[in-house]
């Protein structure tokens, strides 16, 4: 509980400074020649959670925030599902991954946002545009730690299950994926803020609805306060997702051992 | 060697060569024309130097690893590589082998589950080999919640609960403390004492390999391992493994098997060195 008081202590000395350093005419202009020049680059604190309770007050940001995380979910479960089933099936056979190998390795060296034009025009400007952007960020994050959990896996786990008299099938089930699960939990966290990137990039080149529209439309008039709005909206959301998904993961992962663990008694 | 008709597991001329690992130079030899037997109901130890190819040997047993020649036969059938693992033996290994991710019951289940037993049938068998193996009451915990002689015990458990014919044991307890190990030692006659399985047991210790079995086979030092002496355990069971030792014709085994065993320790010791 005080890790949580001094949590929100850090996040309120960030606002003051940035309401004292950009309130005009409140403290001598630093760096601007003019007053009001640091609140037209950096925006105003006030005014920024001033439009944030606008948006919620008003209605008017729901389908804008609707879409993008639709677009985010979207392009995370199937970024990570796909990851996954494919993560396992090269790790599992080693003829297919040697095949694969270059291919892979070309597709996550490249610089994979120049995609989201092509998507534009193979997927049109509404979601799915964006979804597969996201798909293509957040695939590569999973596939390579699953990739790697899988073969992590103790010689010793696959022969005693073996001798067990598991089948290839039950070697899977009941070996390979828990064993991969710390892996991908792992990568999970990276995702979700990569899916964010997808949704929002996307949004930004083109599109008619999302909260990354809204940011590009408020660029555009300089109106600084609202894609600060925004950007915190978004920040917001991906830290509750991201929570979601720590969530999950202790829920499936209380076998693993924590430091210093003692037993109440 | 089998007195009773076939034996439980007879390897025959096997000899295991790998490649060398940087693709140049000769191949490794690690096994070389090595004959071995196991009646049924005997328990059998393999004692050798350290990394004579005692686990190599054992895992060419278990269907585990193809030998580069040589054949393996369980109770009198040929083990084919193309048919998979020895399904009618039970493997013990050297390090922990129980999945972290599953409590000490669903550990212990895991070959019932294999098999596609009812989960009620399974836990209640579960339970009742937890509580054989002194573990009553722990089956909710996780292994890295258990100490390392807790965690032999289940594997144990884990190892015994699909009754396997054959049990092939590679220094499962080499890990353990010298009390915990002689415990275990104790426990593990006990067990064996109740159906008499066929017993594989491979360790480094020579005062357990005498303690515990029939009959004990020395392997010379690698590379080219193969048996180079036979000797029979005929001392009283049921046994006390810490106050056996104790007796004169312990102590007598212990010193005609070591003079067999003392210049292959020596070689492996040099080749080390040199190495």
């Amino acid at each position: 509980m005080k890790l949580r008081t001094l949590q929100i202590g850090v996040f309120a000395l960030l606002i003051v400074a940035w309401y004292l350093l950009t309130a005009p005419g409140l403290l001598p202009a630093l760096y601007f020649d003019q007053d009001n020049r640091a609140a037209f680059f950096f925006g105003e604190p006030q005014k920024v959670f001033w439009v944030v309770y606008e948006w919620f007050a008003t209605g008017d940001i729901f389908i804008h925030l609707a879409v993008t995380l639709l677009e985010t979910a979207l392009g995370f479960s199937i970024g990570a599902l796909s990851g996954l089933a494919i993560g396992l099936w090269l790790a599992l056979s080693p003829t297919a991954s040697a095949v694969m190998d270059p291919y892979i390795k070309g597709f996550n060296s490249m610089p994979r946002v120049v995609l989201a034009p092509i998507f534009a025009v193979w997927f049109g400007l509404g979601i799915w545009s964006k979804v597969a952007l996201g798909v293509t960020l957040v695939f590569f994050v999973v596939f390579f730690n699953v990739y790697q959990g899988v073969r992590e896996v103790s010689p010793n786990l696959i022969a005693s299950a073996r001798m067990l008299g598991a089948s290839r099938r039950q070697l899977l089930r009941s070996i390979y994926l828990p064993a991969a699960m710390s892996w991908v939990f792992a990568s999970l966290h990276n995702a979700v803020g990569l899916a964010f990137v997808g949704a929002v990039v996307g949004e930004y080149l083109g599109s008619a609805r999302g909260v990354g529209y809204l940011i590009l439309q408020a660029e555009g008039t300089f109106d600084i306060n609202t894609v600060f709005a925004g950007i915190l909206v978004l920040t917001a959301f991906a830290l509750a997702l991201d929570t979601a998904v720590g969530a999950v993961e202790r829920r499936l992962m209380t076998w693993q051992p924590r430091a210093g663990e003692t037993e109440k008694v | 060697m089998s007195q009773n008709g076939v034996p439980a597991l007879a390897l025959a001329d096997i000899t295991c060569r790998f490649a060398a690992r940087d693709g140049r130079g000769g191949a490794y030899t690690a096994v070389a024309n090595a004959t071995l037997e196991v009646g049924k109901g005997e328990f059998v130890s393999v004692v050798g130097p350290t990394g004579c190819g005692k686990s190599t040997l054992l895992n060419v047993a278990a269907g585990l690893l193809e030998p580069s020649s040589g054949t393996v036969s369980v109770f009198g059938e040929p083990l084919q590589a193309a048919d998979g693992v020895n399904r009618r033996a039970g493997y013990m290994f050297q390090a922990d082998a129980l999945m972290p991710w599953r409590t000490g019951i669903d550990n212990v289940i895991a070959g019932l589950e294999f098999r596609g037993v009812p989960r009620a049938e399974a836990i209640a068998q579960g339970e009742e080999w937890l509580r054989r193996v002194g573990l009553a009451g722990f089956g909710d915990r996780y292994p890295h919640q258990m100490s390392g002689g807790m965690r032999k015990r289940l594997a144990l458990a884990q190892t015994l609960i699909v009754s396997p014919d054959i049990l092939l044991m590679d220094e499962p307890f080499s890990a353990l403390d010298v009390q915990t190990r002689q415990l275990m030692e104790n426990e593990l006659l006990a067990l064996w004492a109740e159906d008499r399985k066929s017993v594989l047991f491979i360790t480094h210790d020579l005062e357990e390999a005498i303690a515990l079995s029939d009959r004990v086979v020395v392997l010379s030092a690698g590379p080219g391992t193969r048996p180079i002496g036979d000797f029979k355990v005929d001392l009283p069971r049921p046994r006390d493994v810490s106050e056996i030792r104790m007796t004169p014709a312990f102590a007598t085994l212990h010193r005609e098997i070591w003079a067999a065993m003392k210049e292959e320790v020596l070689k492996a010791y040099e080749a080390q060195k040199v190495a």
